[in-house]
This record gives structure tokens, C-alpha cells and sequence, in this order.
């Protein structure tokens, strides 16, 4: 009864997504959270020239902080009435639930980037042509992709441990530095702040593709294991 | 071991956070059986029911279940038991058709498969719809046997099936054991509803401080 790991990911991503689209929570709690730190650094920086050079590191912040809730989130539905402990019973194949999760955080990370970069281009004034435009988006895919596999990693890791909540950013910061380094460089190309040009922004571009190419192979070859008890 | 043993565990032991929550289980259980596991709390029940789905290491002893040796391979038993514990594995923001939906995709069970289990559990149309969240325990149960239904389990583990339930969700419950145990299941049932359970199964196991105590 061995399932196609495609099969798998497929169900448990349209499940995570229904029941984000019900319980509202990315809409409800993430996005005005994340809403409320830009509109704070904007308060508490107030000079336009400040919040057009680091607009690029705000959204990139705002998402790394409303990561932790999405991860929390995802893998709260798994533990809270034992389901994930009936998947491993199952035998359902781990790198299925693995992709799956991962592709329904890339989703609710795209929304979120995406209210997150309009915010910024109306509280912070920050413009992008059509090249800086091609970079942004390629940025945001390859990081949102590495968020993702990081995510559903070290959701799963901590998803049985006593006191996860605090558990998961101690563990997830570090580990997600780099993409906060890279994307905030790459959206600052492509952005033009501070001078530098869109060409410059393609090499982070490339680390980024790097570290979600990385974690995403690292998580399907480990997975499993973590969600052992 | 038996042709027909279905479980198998000789001098079995499992460390549970270092306590060892088995210490030296000896159980034989044959196919089609319905087996009572009884023993106050922190006897084991729970651990054994869980060694059985493949979830706990056994570090010692002989544990055969359908013929998988859990000493080497934890995984491949898996795929051919159902665990029922204290927790039902639904996702509460789901319909009931919805989680049985799910679980049937992750298993590979058909649509009929899907309707068969749903059916058998008197899970009508209007009930089906309903989201997780709002059912009484006994319909939440009901839907995670539905769920456990579709994955075929030739061995049932219930860890205490009849808690928070209403006598006629405890009957539910019962009928429902009875139906997996003439369709060929062999099922283990942990429970502190002796009295009840003792009607149900067609053998008794006393388990005391990690250990089978009696088998009546």
C-alpha cells in the first residue's frame, strides 16, 4: 500500500492549506503582526531616505518573525490531537508529508511577502523597475523555498519537544541568518537602494537558490528520523 | 511461534525516558482474537500497544508482530496496524468526509474503500459534512475509526476506546470491535472499563509494573 511521495505531498498540502484557508490564522494574526512591524519601523525610523535604504531588511525581518508562527502553526495541527503520530503508524512515507508541508508554507509565505513588499512600497516609498522586478521575484521564490524546507525541518524536530514555542526561534535564527543576509542584499539590487545595481543582487540570488537547493534534500533524506521519537 | 501468532513478544523490554515502562513481556496473540489488556495506570498498556504499531523501541527480547521482527525493522509492521490512543489524529478544522478523504489519499484506499468506512460507521451525509471541531467524543471516535477502517489494519490497537463516551457511543464502540474481529482483524484493547471490555473480548491480560501478570 506504499504511496507516491508526489500523491502524499499533494493531500497533505491541500489539507494544511483548507485548514489555513478556515481557521485564518495567516490572515487574522500573521499578517497584522507582521503589518504592525512595518508600520512601527516606519514610526520609528521617520525619514524617508532611512526607510528606502533598509526597506529591503524590514520586510525580510517582519517575515523571518512571522515565520516562527507559521512553522508553530503547521505543525500545531499535526500534534494537537495526535495526527502526526498516526501518519508515522500509517507508515505514510515521510518525504511525502515533508514536501507537503514545506509546499504549504512556500504558499502562506508568499502571500505574506507579497502584502509585505506593497506595504513597504506605501509606507516606505521604495520603487522597482522592470529588471529589479525579474530579481525581487526570484529572490522571493528562492527564499520563501528555503524558508520552507528550513521550516518544516526544524518544525518537525521540535513538533514532540517540551517547550517547543521557545524551543523553535533558539534553534530556526541561526540556521536562517544567511537567508536573511541574501535576500535582504538581493532586494536592496533590486531595489537600488543605496546605489548598487540589479546586477549585483544575482550572486545572493544564487546562495539563496543554494541553501534552499540544501535544506530542501537534507530534509526529504531526513525527516523521517526527526519525527521519530 | 504459531502460524496464526500475531503478536509474539518473549522477555520483551522498552525503555520509556529511561524508565523501563516493559520490563520483560511475554504475550502470544492470535489471529482473530480480541484481547483485553487490563493494569492499573503506568502498568504498561499503553506502552505495549505502542511497541506493537511500531512506535517504541524494543531494546531486548524477542517482538514479533505479523511477522516483523521489531527489533531490526520498526517501519515495515506499520503500514498493517492502526493505532487508536487517547488522542483520535483528526484535524479538527476538517469535515469528517474530509479527514477520511485525507487519510484514504496518504493510504492509497479507494473511493469506495472511503464510502465502505464511512458507511460502516453510520456516517451519513449530513453527519459527514460536519467539521471535527464540533462533534461529541463519541463522534469523533467514530470518524478515527472510520479513518483506521480505510487503512485495512489487520491488527487493532485501542488504547481505552470507550473513554468519554455515552453508553450508546460505548456500544458503537463494541459493535464495531466485533464487526473488525468476524472481518478477520485481531484486535488488543486497553481499558480501565473492565466489566465492558470483558464482554467484548475473548481473552484477558493483566499487566503489573511492566509485566504480564496473568492471562485468563
Amino acid at each position: 500500500m506504499s504511496m507516491s511521495v508526489s500523491r502524499i505531498a499533494r493531500a497533505v498540502a491541500a489539507k494544511d492549506l483548507r485548514i489555513e484557508l478556515r481557521s485564518r490564522v495567516v490572515s487574522n494574526q500573521v499578517l497584522p503582526f507582521s503589518g504592525l512591524v512595518m508600520i512601527m519601523f516606519a514610526f520609528a525610523l521617520d525619514n524617508d531616505d532611512v526607510l528606502q535604504r533598509v526597506a529591503g531588511g524590514l520586510v525580510w525581518l517582519a517575515t523571518l518573525f512571522s515565520l516562527f508562527i507559521l512553522v508553530q502553526r503547521t505543525f500545531a495541527v499535526e500534534t494537537y490531537d495526535g495526527a502526526l503520530d498516526s501518519l508515522r503508524v500509517a507508515g505514510v512515507n515521510p518525504q511525502g508529508i515533508f514536501v507537503g508541508k514545506s509546499v504549504a508554507l512556500f504558499v502562506q509565505l508568499l502571500a505574506l511577502e507579497s502584502v509585505l513588499f506593497l506595504s513597504a512600497i506605501v509606507l516606505y516609498r521604495v520603487n522597482v523597475d522592470g529588471s529589479g522586478l525579474v530579481l525581487l521575484v526570484t529572490c522571493v521564490l528562492c527564499a520563501s523555498a528555503g524558508l520552507a524546507f528550513v521550516g518544516t525541518l526544524y518544525g518537525g524536530l521540535t513538533a514532540g519537544a517540551r517547550g517547543r514555542e521557545t524551543l523553535l526561534p533558539l534553534l530556526l535564527l541561526p540556521v536562517v541568518a544567511p537567508v536573511l543576509i541574501c535576500a535582504t542584499r538581493a532586494t536592496e539590487s533590486a531595489l537600488r537602494s543605496g546605489g548598487v545595481t540589479v546586477g549585483e543582487g544575482w550572486p545572493w540570488v544564487g546562495v539563496l537558490a543554494v541553501f534552499a537547493a540544501v535544506f530542501g534534500l537534507g530534509g526529504l533524506l531526513s525527516f523521517g528520523s526527526l519525527i521519530e521519537e | 511461534m504459531a502460524l496464526d501468532s500475531v503478536i509474539n513478544f518473549v522477555d520483551a523490554v522498552a525503555v520509556y525516558n529511561g524508565y523501563p515502562a516493559l520490563a520483560g513481556v511475554t504475550l502470544s496473540v492470535s489471529r482473530n482474537e480480541i484481547v483485553l489488556l487490563q493494569g492499573p495506570n503506568g502498568a504498561g498498556k499503553s506502552t505495549l500497544l505502542r511497541a506493537c504499531a511500531g512506535l517504541m523501541p524494543v531494546i531486548r527480547g524477542t517482538a514479533n508482530v505479523l511477522g516483523f521482527d521489531l527489533t531490526v525493522d520498526r517501519d515495515s509492521v506499520r503500514e498493517r496496524v492502526g493505532l487508536l490512543g487517547h488522542q483520535n489524529g483528526l484535524f479538527g478544522e476538517l469535515t469528517i468526509a474530509e479527514n477520511v478523504s485525507f487519510w484514504s489519499t496518504v493510504v492509497g484506499a479507494s473511493v469506495q474503500e472511503q464510502t465502505s468506512a464511512m458507511e460502516r460507521m453510520a456516517i451519513d451525509g449530513k453527519l459527514a459534512n460536519r467539521r471535527v471541531s464540533e462533534l461529541s467524543a463519541g463522534q469523533k471516535r467514530r470518524c478515527a475509526l472510520a479513518c483506521l477502517v480505510v487503512r485495512r489494519a489487520e491488527l487493532w490497537l485501542l488504547d481505552e476506546p470507550h473513554a468519554g463516551l455515552d453508553a450508546k457511543g460505548r456500544d458503537e464502540i463494541d459493535r464495531i470491535v466485533k464487526e473488525a474481529a468476524a472481518s478477520g482483524a485481531t484486535v488488543v484493547v486497553a481499558s480501565h472499563e473492565i466489566e465492558r471490555a470483558q464482554q467484548l473480548a475473548t481473552r484477558t491480560v493483566s499487566l503489573v509494573a511492566g509485566q504480564v501478570r496473568d492471562s485468563l
